[in-house]
C-alpha cells in the first residue's frame, strides 16, 4: 500500500501514522532551477487544505507551497535555511519542508499516487 | 506551483585567453572597491577648519568613526571613469530592450535641466519666487493633456509603477465616493509585474484575463469576468507583445457598463504619441513614463517620472499637489483644504514631483513639436516592423504583424539546438549589442522582445538584423560554444546568480 | 528633425521590405474612431536656439538659491556639490544605460550600487541598505508596509516630529494598503510620549531625527519600548549630512532606517528627483522593498556584482511582491556615491561640523532680534524660531528683499494657529558672513 501522495501543484506528502511529511517533487525542483531560499511555517500553525503554507524561491522564480491536506504543522526542516540546495539534491527525501498532523485523512483520496503523478507530469511536457 | 525558472548557471568560462600580470585587459581595467583604496590622510574636498566651540548635539554626538574611505579627487575621478567603461549605453550602441524605449537622450535637455533657475530652486520657496517653475510644470501638463486627449493630469508620481499606484488609488477613491466595495482588478497574463503588484498595494485582488490566439486580450473572456465586484481592468496598450489591442474601445465600454474603470499602462505610449489619443479609447487613467516616450535618461535605472492622465470621472481624485493657473500667476495647491471642488485622495510624494525630469521632457517636446512627435511614433513603429519583417524567416514570431513599436519572438527557432534564449542573448553581447528583453512577456516561451526605437538609422537596424540572422543560423548549425560560453568579450563572463542569492553579500565589510 | 535618422528614402525602402504601401497600414489595428489624421494643437518642431530661449525665459522668472542669501530646509537642503560629481554622472555610460539586467555589461552600475549600499549602511549604522527608493517620503511609507509584513501587524505610530509630507505620504499609502496609521500631534518642542501609544497591534513607530523642527531625538528608549512590545523602530532622517555628526540610528537600536539622500550630491531641483535611502537589520533583508545588489563571482572566478534576492520583486513575485517599485533613483544614487567618496571620513564629518557650527552662529545672531526666540535645546543645522508675528508673510516680505529666509511651519501644517509664528531656518557651509548679516538685518527690519 502506497504512503506517498502528490498534488497537482507538485507537492508530495509521505504518511507515517497521522503525520505527513511534505516537500516539493523532483519535477518541481527541476522546473524552478537552483533553489536559493525556503520560507518555512512555524510549528503550531493550523492550516486548511490548499492554503499557502510556505514559499520556495529560485534565482528567477518564486512559488507558493500549498498545504496538501488540512492539519497542524508540528515540525519544519530548518536545515534548509542554511542549505536550500538540499531541495535540488534530494527534493523527495532530505529536502522535505515540514511535517503536518493530518486533520482529515480522507483528504488524501483526492491526491495522486506516484504512478498517477508520473503520468500527470508526462502530460505537462 | 509553478512559475518556471530559467537558466542561471554561469557555466564554463570561455577560452582562457592571455592572462595579464595586472589583471587589466587593455582598456578594460579591473577596479577595486572605493573601500579598498582608503588612505586615512586623503580627502577629495578642501574645507575650512571648523572653529573650536561647544556643540548643540548633547548626548547624541557621534562617538565613533563612520568607516568611510579617504580618497583624493583624481583617484575618485579615475575610479568612476573606469567603472563607467564597464557599462553598455545607448550613446555607444543600439539598446533594443523591449518595453524600455531606450532612445537617444538629447544633451540639450541635460543642459537646460541644469539652469540654476530650475536646478537650484528649493521646493518650499515662496510661491512668488518660483513662478517660472510652476509655469513649466503647467506647460508640460498642457502638452500631456493635448497628446493624450485627457482632461487632467497628476504630475507628482515619480516613476511608472508609482503612476500605476496613483491611478489605482484614484480608482479606489472614486469607488469609495460611490460607496462601492469592488475588490477585483482584471489584468492580462502578459502584464508587467508592476500591474499585479500595484493592485495588491491598493488592496485589490488580481484576476488574470487570458489572451486569445492573436496575442490580444480575449474580449469574450474579459466580458465573462466582469461583474459588480470588478473595480478596474489594467491593460497595457500597445500590449507587452507589441500589439495594439484592437478591441480596446469595446473593452472600455464593457468595463464602464459593468461599473468599473479602465486603467491603461502607458509604458508603450511611444508607439502612439501624436497619432492616437488614449482619451479617444475610453481610458480613465494612464501613466506616462517620461523616461521612455519623452527621452529623459534612464540613468542606470532611474530616476524616472510617471505623470498620470485622468478622465473626467477620476480627475477630482487626483493627488496633491497640483498647479493652477490663476491668470495673474500660478499657484501651487499643496493642501486638501485649498483644493476647492476637488477631493484629492492624498499625497504620493514629498514636494511636487520630478522637476528635473519635467524640464528635460518639455525640452524634448518643444524640440520635436506636435509634428515631430507624430513622426516619432511612426518611425518607432516602422523600425519595429522592419525588424519583424527582416527576421521572421530566421527567427520565430509567435504573432503575425503588423506590430507596433516592438516585435516579439519566441524560442521555437532554437528548438533542439541546445541554445536557450539566455544563451542567444549573451551571444549578442559578444557581437557588441545589448540583448533585447528576454523571458518577458511570460505568455510566450523563451520570449525575445525587440524595441529598436525611432532614433536608430536604417543602417544601424540592418547591422543588427545581420547579426541576429547570423546568430540564428549559427545556433541551428550546432555552433554551441559561441552561445553557451558567451559572453567571451565582456568585462565579466556569466555571473553566479545562485551564489549571490543563497549567501547574500550586500555590502563591503573590513577584513577582520 | 535632428533626433530622427530615417530619411524619406529609408522609409520608402523599409515599407517595401515590410510589404505595405504606407505607414497607415501599420496602424490598422487602431479602431477607426481613434485614428487621428489632423495635427494636434501644438506648436511645430524647433531648433536648439528657440527651445533654449523659451526655457531660459521660464528659468529667469525664478529666484535661484544661488542668487540669494539662502536658509531653507524642511526636508531639502542646499550644499556645495563638487564639480566632479556632475561631470561624472554625465558620462554616457552612466547617464544612458538601463537597469543592470545584463550584469556582464553593467558592472559599472552594479559596482557603484554595491558601494552606495555600503556607504548608506555605514552612515546609518545598519547592516544592509538597498539600491535606493524614489525619495525619503516614499521610503518612509514603504518602511511602514515592510514593518507590517515583518510583524504581521498593521498599525504604525508616527511621531509628531515627522515631516508633515512624509506623514501624508505614509498615511495615503498605508490607507490604501489596509494599514492603520496613528499620527501624534505636531511636537514643535520635540517632546511627546510615543511610548504610551505602543500597543500589541503596533507594527512600528516612526521617529525622525533630527526631527522636522530640528531637535535631535534619542531613539534608544524608543527602540527599547518598541522591542518590548514586539514592534519595530523606523528611524527617519531628512538631512543625511546629520549622520556625520550624530549617533547613528543603527547604534540607537533602529530596525529600519529611511532617509532623504538629496542633500549629498543631488541638489535642490525644486523637489525632485531625490534619493530615498533605505536600510535595515540583516534579519529583515527578505522583507526589503526595492533593488539589492550583491557580490558574486563570474565563470572564471572573478569578483563581480549582480542584482539579487529578486524573488522579492514585482517582476517575479507579481501580486505577492514586497513592493511594486521597479526602479531606483539610479543617477541620484551615483551622485551621492561620488560625493561621499570625495568627502571620505574626514570630509563628511568635517562638513557636518561646519554645518552645525554655521547653524549655531546663525541661531545666536537671529535671536538677538527682539521677540525672536529659539525653540531648540539641541539641533544639527536647522532649528525652529518663534517670531512675534505669523511667519508666512514675513517670509514673503524677506523674498521681496531678495532673501530666502527659511520655511514657515504653516506652509506644511496650516491648521494649527499655535504654529503660525514658527519659522524653520537651516544653515549650511554655503552661507557667508554677508549672507547671515543680510538675513539678520532684513528680518529685523521686517519684524520692526
Amino acid at each position: 500500500m502506497t504512503n506517498i501522495f502528490y498534488t497537482q501543484d507538485h507537492e508530495w506528502i509521505r504518511l507515517d501514522g497521522d503525520v505527513g511529511t511534505v516537500g516539493i517533487s523532483n519535477y518541481a525542483q527541476e522546473q524552478l532551477g537552483d533553489i536559493v531560499f525556503v520560507e518555512l511555517p512555524q510549528p503550531g500553525t493550523k492550516i486548511g487544505q490548499g492554503e499557502e503554507i510556505a514559499v520556495v524561491e529560485s534565482v528567477k522564480a518564486a512559488s507558493e507551497i500549498y498545504a496538501p491536506v488540512s492539519g497542524e504543522i508540528i515540525d519544519a526542516n530548518n536545515a534548509l535555511e542554511g542549505a536550500p540546495v538540499t531541495v535540488n539534491e534530494a527534493a523527495e527525501s532530505d529536502g522535505w519542508f515540514f511535517k503536518i498532523r493530518l486533520a482529515n485523512t480522507s483528504e488524501l483520496d483526492g491526491l495522486m499516487d506516484a504512478a498517477a503523478y508520473k503520468t500527470f507530469v508526462e502530460g505537462l511536457a | 506551483m509553478m512559475r518556471q525558472g530559467r537558466p542561471t548557471n554561469p557555466g564554463e568560462a570561455g577560452n582562457d585567453t592571455l592572462r595579464t600580470f595586472s589583471g587589466h585587459r587593455g582598456l578594460d581595467h579591473e577596479e577595486p572597491l572605493l573601500f579598498e583604496q582608503n588612505s586615512d590622510g586623503r580627502c577629495g574636498v578642501d574645507l575650512p577648519a571648523p572653529a573650536i566651540m561647544p556643540n548643540r548635539l548633547g548626548i547624541l554626538a557621534r562617538p565613533g568613526a563612520i568607516g568611510l574611505p579617504g580618497l583624493s579627487e583624481p583617484q575618485v575621478v579615475r575610479h568612476f571613469v573606469r567603472l563607467s567603461r564597464k557599462n553598455y549605453a545607448i550613446d555607444s550602441g543600439l539598446y533594443p530592450l523591449g518595453s524600455c524605449t531606450m532612445k537617444h537622450n538629447p544633451r540639450l535637455n541635460e543642459k537646460l535641466a541644469r539652469l540654476p533657475g530650475f536646478a537650484d530652486l528649493h521646493p518650499l520657496q515662496p510661491i512668488s519666487t518660483v513662478q517660472g517653475a510652476l509655469e513649466l510644470i503647467n506647460t508640460l501638463a498642457h502638452w500631456l493633456r493635448v497628446l493624450t486627449g485627457m482632461p487632467a493630469v497628476a504630475m507628482s508620481p515619480k516613476a511608472g509603477a508609482h503612476g500605476e499606484l496613483c491611478g489605482l488609488m484614484a480608482i479606489r477613491a472614486a469607488l469609495d465616493a460611490r460607496g462601492e466595495k469592488r475588490n477585483r482588478v482584471l489584468a492580462p497574463e502578459s502584464a508587467h509585474g508592476t500591474n499585479p503588484a500595484t493592485a495588491a498595494m491598493c488592496g485589490f485582488s488580481v484576476d488574470p484575463i487570458p489572451a486569445d490566439a492573436r496575442g490580444r486580450v480575449d474580449l469574450a473572456a474579459l466580458k465573462a469576468k466582469l461583474g459588480p465586484d470588478v473595480a478596474a481592468i489594467m491593460v497595457t496598450n500597445p500590449n507587452t507583445c507589441g500589439l495594439f489591442e484592437n478591441d480596446i474601445v469595446e473593452m472600455a465600454k464593457a468595463v464602464h457598463d459593468a461599473g468599473g474603470y479602465f486603467y491603461c499602462d502607458g509604458a508603450n505610449f511611444n508607439a502612439l504619441v501624436g497619432r492616437v489619443r488614449p482619451g479617444d479609447l475610453g481610458i480613465d487613467a494612464m501613466h506616462i513614463n517620461l523616461h521612455k516616450t519623452f527621452s529623459t535618461p534612464h540613468g542606470g535605472g532611474g530616476p524616472g517620472a510617471g505623470p498620470v492622465v485622468f478622465s473626467q470621472a477620476l480627475a477630482p481624485y487626483a493627488p496633491l499637489p497640483f498647479v493652477v493657473d490663476r491668470g495673474t500667476g500660478f499657484d501651487l495647491i499643496e493642501l486638501g483644504a485649498d483644493a476647492g471642488d476637488a477631493t484629492p485622495f492624498g499625497r504620493m510624494t514629498a514636494f511636487h514631483g520630478q522637476m528635473g525630469m519635467f524640464v528635460r521632457a518639455l525640452s524634448y517636446m518643444l524640440s520635436h513639436g506636435g509634428d515631430g512627435l507624430r513622426q516619432v511614433a511612426e518611425d518607432a513603429v516602422l523600425n519595429a516592423n522592419y525588424m519583424l519583417a527582416s527576421l521572421s524567416d530566421e527567427m520565430s514570431a509567435p504573432f503575425p504583424g503588423p506590430c507596433m513599436h516592438e516585435c516579439l519572438f519566441d524560442d521555437s527557432f532554437l528548438k533542439d539546438t541546445g541554445v536557450t534564449t539566455l544563451d542567444f542573448a549573451k551571444a549578442m553581447i559578444d557581437e557588441g549589442y545589448h540583448p533585447m528583453t528576454i523571458y518577458f512577456p511570460l505568455v510566450v516561451h523563451g520570449a525575445m522582445l525587440i524595441e529598436p526605437t525611432e532614433t536608430e538609422s536604417k543602417e544601424s537596424l540592418d547591422q543588427l538584423i545581420s547579426v541576429l540572422r547570423n546568430l540564428a543560423r549559427a545556433a541551428k548549425s550546432g555552433d554551441l560554444t559561441r552561445f553557451t560560453q558567451a559572453p567571451h568579450f565582456a568585462p565579466r563572463n556569466r555571473l553566479d546568480e545562485t551564489r549571490a542569492a543563497r549567501t547574500p553579500v550586500l555590502r563591503w565589510r573590513p577584513q577582520e | 528633425m535632428r533626433y530622427l535618422p530615417l530619411t524619406q528614402t529609408d522609409r520608402a525602402a523599409m515599407l517595401r521590405t515590410i510589404g505595405v504601401a504606407s505607414i497607415d497600414e501599420l496602424f490598422v489595428d487602431v479602431p477607426q474612431s481613434a485614428r487621428r489624421s489632423e495635427p494636434l494643437d501644438l506648436p511645430p518642431h524647433q531648433g536648439e536656439i528657440e527651445v533654449e530661449r523659451m526655457l531660459r525665459a521660464m528659468a529667469s522668472k525664478n529666484l535661484a538659491a544661488s542668487d540669494a542669501p539662502f536658509f531653507c530646509g524642511a526636508g531639502a537642503y542646499r550644499h556645495h556639490i563638487p564639480a566632479t560629481v556632475d561631470h561624472l554622472i554625465q558620462r554616457s555610460e552612466f547617464l544612458t544605460s538601463y537597469t543592470p539586467y545584463q550584469p556582464e555589461i553593467s558592472q559599472g552600475t552594479l559596482q557603484y550600487l554595491f558601494e552606495f549600499q555600503t556607504q548608506v549602511a555605514m552612515l546609518s549604522g545598519m547592516d544592509i541598505a538597498n539600491a535606493s527608493m524614489y525619495d525619503g517620503a516614499t521610503a518612509c511609507a514603504e518602511a511602514v508596509l515592510m514593518a507590517n509584513r515583518a510583524t504581521k501587524r498593521r498599525k504604525a505610530i508616527l511621531s509628531g516630529g515627522l515631516h508633515p509630507q512624509y506623514r501624508a505620504v505614509t498615511e495615503t499609502t498605508a490607507h490604501f494598503a489596509g494599514g492603520i496609521v496613528q499620527a501624534m500631534p505636531a511636537a514643535p518642542d520635540g517632546v511627546e510620549d510615543i511610548i504610551r501609544a505602543i500597543d500589541d497591534d503596533t507594527a512600528c513607530i516612526v521617529v525622525q531625527t533630527p526631527d522636522f523642527f530640528g531637535h535631535l531625538r534619542d531613539l534608544r528608549p524608543l527602540a527599547e519600548a518598541a522591542h518590548a512590545k514586539g514592534a519595530l523602530l523606523v528611524a527617519v532622517t531628512t538631512e543625511t549630512l546629520a549622520l556625520g555628526a550624530m549617533l547613528s540610528p543603527g547604534e540607537m537600536g533602529a530596525d529600519i532606517f529611511v532617509g532623504e539622500g538629496q542633500s549629498i550630491g543631488v541638489g535642490l531641483n525644486f523637489g525632485g528627483p531625490y534619493l530615498g535611502l533605505f536600510a535595515a537589520r540583516a534579519a529583515l533583508q527578505r522583507q526589503m522593498p526595492g533593488r539589492l545588489c550583491g557580490e558574486t563571482v563570474d565563470a572564471q572566478g572573478r569578483r563581480g556584482y549582480v542584482l539579487t534576492l529578486s524573488a522579492r520583486e514585482q517582476h517575479i513575485r507579481r501580486e505577492k511582491a514586497t513592493s511594486n517599485i521597479c526602479t531606483n533613483s539610479g543617477l541620484c544614487c551615483l551622485a551621492f556615491t561620488i560625493h561621499v567618496a570625495l568627502l571620505g571620513e574626514a570630509g563628511f564629518t568635517q562638513l557636518a561640523t561646519l554645518n552645525h557650527q554655521a547653524a549655531i552662529v546663525l541661531a545666536q545672531a537671529l535671536t538677538t532680534i527682539p521677540g525672536v526666540t529659539l525653540l531648540n535645546e539641541s539641533f544639527f543645522n536647522e532649528f525652529t524660531l518663534r517670531l512675534p508675528k505669523p511667519a508666512a508673510p514675513v517670509i514673503e516680505a524677506l523674498a521681496l528683499l531678495g532673501i530666502l529666509g527659511g520655511v514657515p511651519v504653516s506652509r506644511l501644517i496650516p491648521d494649527d494657529p499655535g504654529l503660525a509664528n514658527l519659522l524653520l531656518v537651516a544653515a549650511s557651509e554655503t552661507n557667508t558672513d554677508q549672507d547671515r548679516a543680510a538675513f539678520v538685518a532684513a528680518l529685523r527690519e521686517v519684524l520692526s
